[in-house]
């Protein structure tokens, strides 16, 4: 039997047969550095950049695409936003359900003089907007939060904690590592301030890829993480202000990107509601089955719909790194054990230290992998007994 | 006198911006065509957008509000 592979939540595979093309053409007939040279491979690649670019804005709900900046993941983009918009004495807030790519840069903020407030979400993941109204202070000058978790796909009510950060005047920035091409996104109307993605999960791009959304004007209060070549404005010794090129050093990986704007492509084409709708039935599905088979205890909301297409369970009586390891030695299927990289999440749903089995599916699964899957845990289960 | 014709040109920020005009551009069918910045003028970016002064209002308009044109010159 072929591999089975439910680790999107870490990393989406396979990828489109465009992204792979993609990234084969602009090797084999493009290969120049994009925007530093004036020649017509150099404008085309600038060409397949700005693609890309625009793809995302247009996913996103942004409509400028200068207002949507490359990085190297979501990882990138989060520091980027965590080091050059908050200063010491400034207050921030964050959830418990954090990934370890927000959680580290503010503890690491907060060991500069930064004030960090961690809102506890509930043992399903899910956060209070009025408690996160409740933890505004006066020095308080964003609320960081995913978009959903990582462990339990819990998705947070955007709408709602952008309301309570208009309302306090405070900023809005999420962390759509698991949602951008899986869920519905709208910066704009949603009135997102800064919104980090990453491009090789939902959005079935590369490794290596990734960025952030920074709403117009906003770019002026955020010090780039880097300074460096942007093949403009290159007569002055000063870093340019305006955007994407304040925010993008170095040459870039432009083949990545040519394989991003391809897997967004593949996205915006398929729908987002489409997707949605896809994994929320296979979520479901394995959700349903996974509590007919008895021992089985299921983390975060019991309805698909509440939730990415991502599904943390334990087996009483084997460790989760036991689990994932007989799936993949006896069955095939690849999942992931253990916390996550989100140890605080893995506490406010009672799970820390052992963690989780994680399954996560994109758009290539099937039904009958789930079925499959199900059938192999019921005989780790029945053989546990 | 060379014959040729006298261009102008619109320089912009950077390539994402010219990108973007391109873009507009064709979608609106206005002729133009990406070049290098010529030597003599101060650039702010290694490619600008060449053109027919026929066309200069039709640019200035449509690209208004969506991508920045630092200055238009004579080639
Ligand atoms: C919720 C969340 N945020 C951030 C990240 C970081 O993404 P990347 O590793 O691509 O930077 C991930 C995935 O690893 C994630 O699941």
């Amino acid at each position: 039997m072929s591999a089975i592979y439910f680790d999107n939540a870490a990393t989406s595979w396979p990828k489109p047969e465009a992204m792979m093309r993609a990234m084969a053409d602009f090797n084999a007939n493009v290969g120049a550095n994009p925007g530093r040279s004036g020649h017509r491979l150099s404008i085309e690649a600038g060409r397949i950049v700005f693609d890309a670019r625009e793809r995302i804005a247009v996913l996103l709900g942004a409509g400028d695409p200068c207002t949507v900046i490359f990085a190297r993941n979501a990882t990138e983009a989060v520091n980027t936003a965590v080091r050059g918009l908050l200063r010491p004495g400034d207050h921030v807030i964050t959830s418990s359900m954090e990934h370890n790519s927000v959680m580290r840069p503010l503890r690491a903020a907060e060991r500069e003089g930064v004030e960090l407030t961690v809102v506890a979400c509930s043992a399903s993941g899910e956060i209070s907007p009025a408690d996160v109204a409740r933890a505004v202070k006066r020095n308080t000058r964003a609320l960081f939060v995913t978009h959903a978790s990582n462990v339990t796909g819990t998705i947070m009510p955007v709408d709602e904690l952008a309301a309570v950060a208009h309302e306090r005047g405070i900023l809005i920035c999420v962390d759509a590592a698991q949602t951008a091409g899986s869920v519905p996104i709208e910066v704009e109307k949603t009135g997102i301030d800064m919104l980090f993605f990453t491009g090789h999960k939902s959005l079935y791009g590369p490794q290596g890829t990734g960025g952030m959304y920074i709403r117009k004007g906003l770019e002026a209060l955020v010090a780039p993480l880097e300074r460096g070549g942007t093949g403009s404005r290159s007569e002055f010794e000063d870093q340019p202000e305006f955007m994407p090129d304040r925010f993008e050093s170095g040459t870039p990986n432009t083949i990545g990107i040519a394989g991003l704007g391809a897997g967004v492509e593949h996205v915006l084409s398929t729908g987002v509601e489409t997707i949605r709708k896809k994994e929320a039935a296979l979520t479901g599905l394995f959700m349903e089955g996974l509590r007919a088979v008895g021992g089985v205890t299921v983390y975060g909301p019991r309805e698909a719909l509440k939730k990415t297409a991502v599904v943390s369970f334990g087996i009483e009586g084997i460790s989760p790194s036991d689990i994932s390891f007989g799936l993949d030695e006896r069955f095939n299927i690849m999942s992931r054990p253990g916390l996550h990289c989100a140890p605080s999440a893995h506490r406010t749903i009672g799970t820390f230290p052992t963690g989780t089995v994680r399954f996560s599916f994109g758009i290539f699964n099937t039904e009958e992998e789930i079925n499959a899957a199900l059938r192999a845990i019921e005989i780790l289960v029945k053989e546990n007994k | 006198m060379t014959g040729k014709p006298d261009y102008l040109i619109a320089l912009f920020n950077s390539v994402s911006h010219v990108i973007r005009a391109e873009r507009i551009l064709n979608g609106q069918g206005i002729p133009h065509k990406i070049v290098p910045v010529p030597k003599h003028i101060s650039s702010d970016c290694g490619v600008c957008i060449r053109f027919l002064p026929e066309y200069r209002d039709q640019i200035i308009q449509k690209l208004e509000g969506k991508t920045e044109i630092i200055e238009i010159r004579e080639l």
